[in-house]
């Protein structure tokens, strides 16, 4: 408890004992009795009592604590002592309550988002020397304890550890990193002293990036928090003239009987209090954006977790979201032995991707001179004598040779000494976990998930077939992408689109919900998202958009659970059936309550 | 120009609404967000404006809504 805490605690308490003896005293002397009772009333509420005051001076009247001044304070010169004292005692338990489930949930909302590094040690002549992570320069010498976060990205130049990654990219396992291999800023170093070569500043370092990216998210608010902040802005008002008609008109009506309607007007007041919903409906989003960032994704605020929530249709981009865009030879077509390592040797320069994969496959190592590219075609090399080219179907057309049928993906010809002499038949590598997911998503009851890609058909097809997509488009340029994304909403659908090209940023912000591979490094894509997934594992998607689905159902229990127990609680104060007991909890009782059912969203579990 | 600062005894969620709604709509103020949960108010303001007046009227505005709330500078 915090020393706020500690003396609305003090307050309650004494007044509580004044209010228990007043109530004694009572029995023996009237007078007595209440004087002890209204002076329990004060002790307990003392500072709220202030509070309406500075209030009423600042000109900014309508607040919790001018009700419960005003409902308290009519009680005491209506003559009910005990009634004034128990009910701002009641008050008093449920602010305390209320402040502690507050101060918890954003000390843990703190902690999950909590990456900064607090300090670096940076060597100089072989001292460590403390200081700001924002000061390290590249090619500083670090020592990282164990314990400790590792300030800005580098390579580890001694020692090796256990390193927790798991709130920079998801990873639950921690990863044994030793000499030589690069760390991330923002790790936690579990075990061993590291010492390492910083390779980028702290503004740069990837720690920073996602901290930008949680700041900028936790403004994106959703249209429920909205709506409920615009609601509460009427809603107390609206109360506060109902209240007044409450106390005023009946009693012309029923004998002038102005203290009990007054008693009555005073509840509602009390019960006026929007603070459950102002409260609980921010804090399940946070705790959603909570779960998902444990997850190692970023949802950027509350809007994002409402897009995700409600969407029916998923739609990938194929290399890099699906696909790993490292490509590996699958068959050969050809009567000459050796076709691979001619091919491989003549595209040995090249760093097209399926030129590596074919590098790659190659066993043997033979040595090509005269290495020529043509353009849009090919290439043309001197190979152990002969002359080898590679290329596709452009170039056997432009010599005017017959392309064969040939089934597959991606596929290479090869012409040696002007005879065509195979093919090589390579595939996109299907990334790890993509299966997984899309099952994951039709089992959420996403209707169609699908696949844009520029590829050419038969590239396509193979990787739709593979995930038994619902519908693949290929050959698509970037504004082609657009146009179809455009044609599912117009349809009504509620499409996500996941890519990760800088290409891609103009879909995935028209998209209801944008997603991005791997937030680290790539901005463009990440900018335009709603949801970043940092571990560039796609089985993160359906997690993502669960807990987006259970938050927003917490927020909606939480909206009606309030309205009703509030609602219910005027329209019992109005024949006097309800109690001013019964009007404190539905004030403060019910944040509590929100407030509990709030901490579900930060689960991650799913 | 942007700034985002952290708020100490920030208390009361409905106060912080209605602080925000407040700030917003002091001149040269572009847009101001503050988030009851992690206690921080971001404000954006207009190039030529000054910024430590703006962040007195701003306090100013806590204030009057909850007299511990101070902005961290």
């Amino acid at each position: 408890m915090n020393k706020k805490q500690k003396r609305i605690a003090r307050q309650i308490g004494i007044g509580l004992a004044l209010f228990v003896l007043g109530l004694i005293c009572k029995q023996f002397n009237e007078i007595a009795g209440d004087i002890l009772l209204t002076a329990g009333w004060l002790a307990a509420g003392y500072n709220v009592i202030l509070d309406a005051f500075g209030k009423i001076k600042a000109k900014k009247p309508f607040d919790e604590e001018l009700l419960m001044t005003l409902a308290s304070g009519c009680a005491v010169l209506l003559g009910e002592f005990s009634e004034a004292a128990a009910v701002m005692i009641f008050y008093q338990v449920g602010e305390l309550f209320q402040s502690v489930a507050v101060e918890r949930s954003r000390k843990s909302v703190a902690e999950l988002m909590d990456l900064r590094p607090d300090v670096a040690y940076i060597l100089r002549d072989g001292e460590a020397e403390e200081a700001d992570p924002e000061d390290v320069q590249v090619g500083d010498l670090l020592l990282v304890h164990p314990g400790e976060r590792i300030p800005v990205d580098g390579v580890i130049v001694e020692g090796s550890a256990s390193v927790d990654t798991s709130k920079i990219t998801g990873e639950s396992v921690p990863a044994d990193l030793t000499a030589g291999d690069k760390i991330l800023s923002g790790s936690i170093n579990l075990s061993g002293v590291l010492t390492i070569r910083a390779e980028s500043e702290f503004a740069s370092s990837t720690v920073a990036h996602i901290l930008d990216l949680m700041d900028s998210a936790s403004e994106g608010r959703s249209k429920t928090e909205t709506l409920i902040t615009r609601f509460s802005q009427s809603y107390t008002p609206c109360v506060v003239i109902a209240a007044a008609v409450l106390a005023l008109i009946p009693p012309l009506f029923t004998g002038f009987n102005f203290a009990t309607w007054i008693h009555r007007a005073l509840n509602f007041l009390v019960v006026s209090c929007p603070c459950a919903l102002v409260i609980s409906v921010p804090l399940a989003f946070f705790g959603g954006m909570g779960g998902v960032s444990k997850a190692g994704m970023i949802a950027k605020g509350g809007i994002a977790l409402e897009n995700l929530a409600k969407i029916d249709t998923v739609v990938f981009d194929k290399t890099g979201t699906l696909t790993t865009g490292d490509f590996c030879v699958v068959r050969i077509e050809s009567e000459t032995d050796n076709l691979l390592e001619l091919v491989a040797a003549a595209e040995e320069v090249s760093h097209h991707p399926i030129a590596k994969a074919i590098v790659g496959a190659s066993k043997m190592h033979l040595k090509a001179s005269d290495i020529q590219e043509i353009p849009g075609q090919g290439i043309r090399a001197q190979v152990e004598g002969h002359q080898v080219m590679a290329g596709n179907h452009r170039m056997l057309e432009s010599l005017q040779l017959r392309v064969p049928e040939v089934d597959g993906a991606t596929v290479v010809y090869a012409v040696i000494d002007g005879v065509y002499a195979g093919a090589i038949i390579l595939e996109d590598t299907i990334k790890s976990g993509a299966a997984e997911s899309l099952q994951a998503l039709k089992k959420l009851g996403i209707t169609k998930v699908c696949m844009l890609t520029g590829d050419r058909k038969a590239a396509a097809k193979t990787v739709a077939d593979h995930l038994n997509l619902d519908d693949y488009r290929y050959s698509l340029l970037p504004q082609d992408k657009l146009c179809a994304v455009e044609e599912m909403l117009n349809q009504g659908r509620q499409v996500a689109f996941v890519g990760d090209g800088v290409n891609d940023a103009p879909v995935l912000t028209m998209a209801s919900a944008g997603v991005a591979m791997g937030g680290v490094g790539s901005d463009a894509a990440v900018e335009a998202s709603d949801l970043v997934l940092l571990k560039d594992d796609l089985r993160g998607l359906p997690k993502a958009i669960t807990i987006a689905r259970r938050t927003l159902s917490i927020a909606k229990q939480n909206i009606i659970f309030a309205l009703i127990v509030k609602f219910g609680v005027m329209l019992l104060s109005i024949p006097g059936i309800a109690s001013m007991w019964l009007a404190v909890f539905a004030d403060v009782g019910v944040a509590i309550l929100c407030i509990l059912n709030s901490f579900r969203a930060m689960k991650s579990d799913v | 120009m942007r700034k985002t600062f952290e708020l100490e005894n920030l208390e009361c969620a409905n106060c912080a609404a209605k602080m925000e709604r407040d700030i917003a709509a002091l001149d040269d103020v572009k847009k101001c967000t503050i988030t009851f949960m992690t206690s921080r108010m971001s404000i954006s303001v207009e190039d030529h404006a000054d910024f430590d007046e703006i962040l007195n009227k701003a306090q100013a505005i806590m204030k009057s809504y909850e007299k511990d709330c101070t902005i961290v500078r």
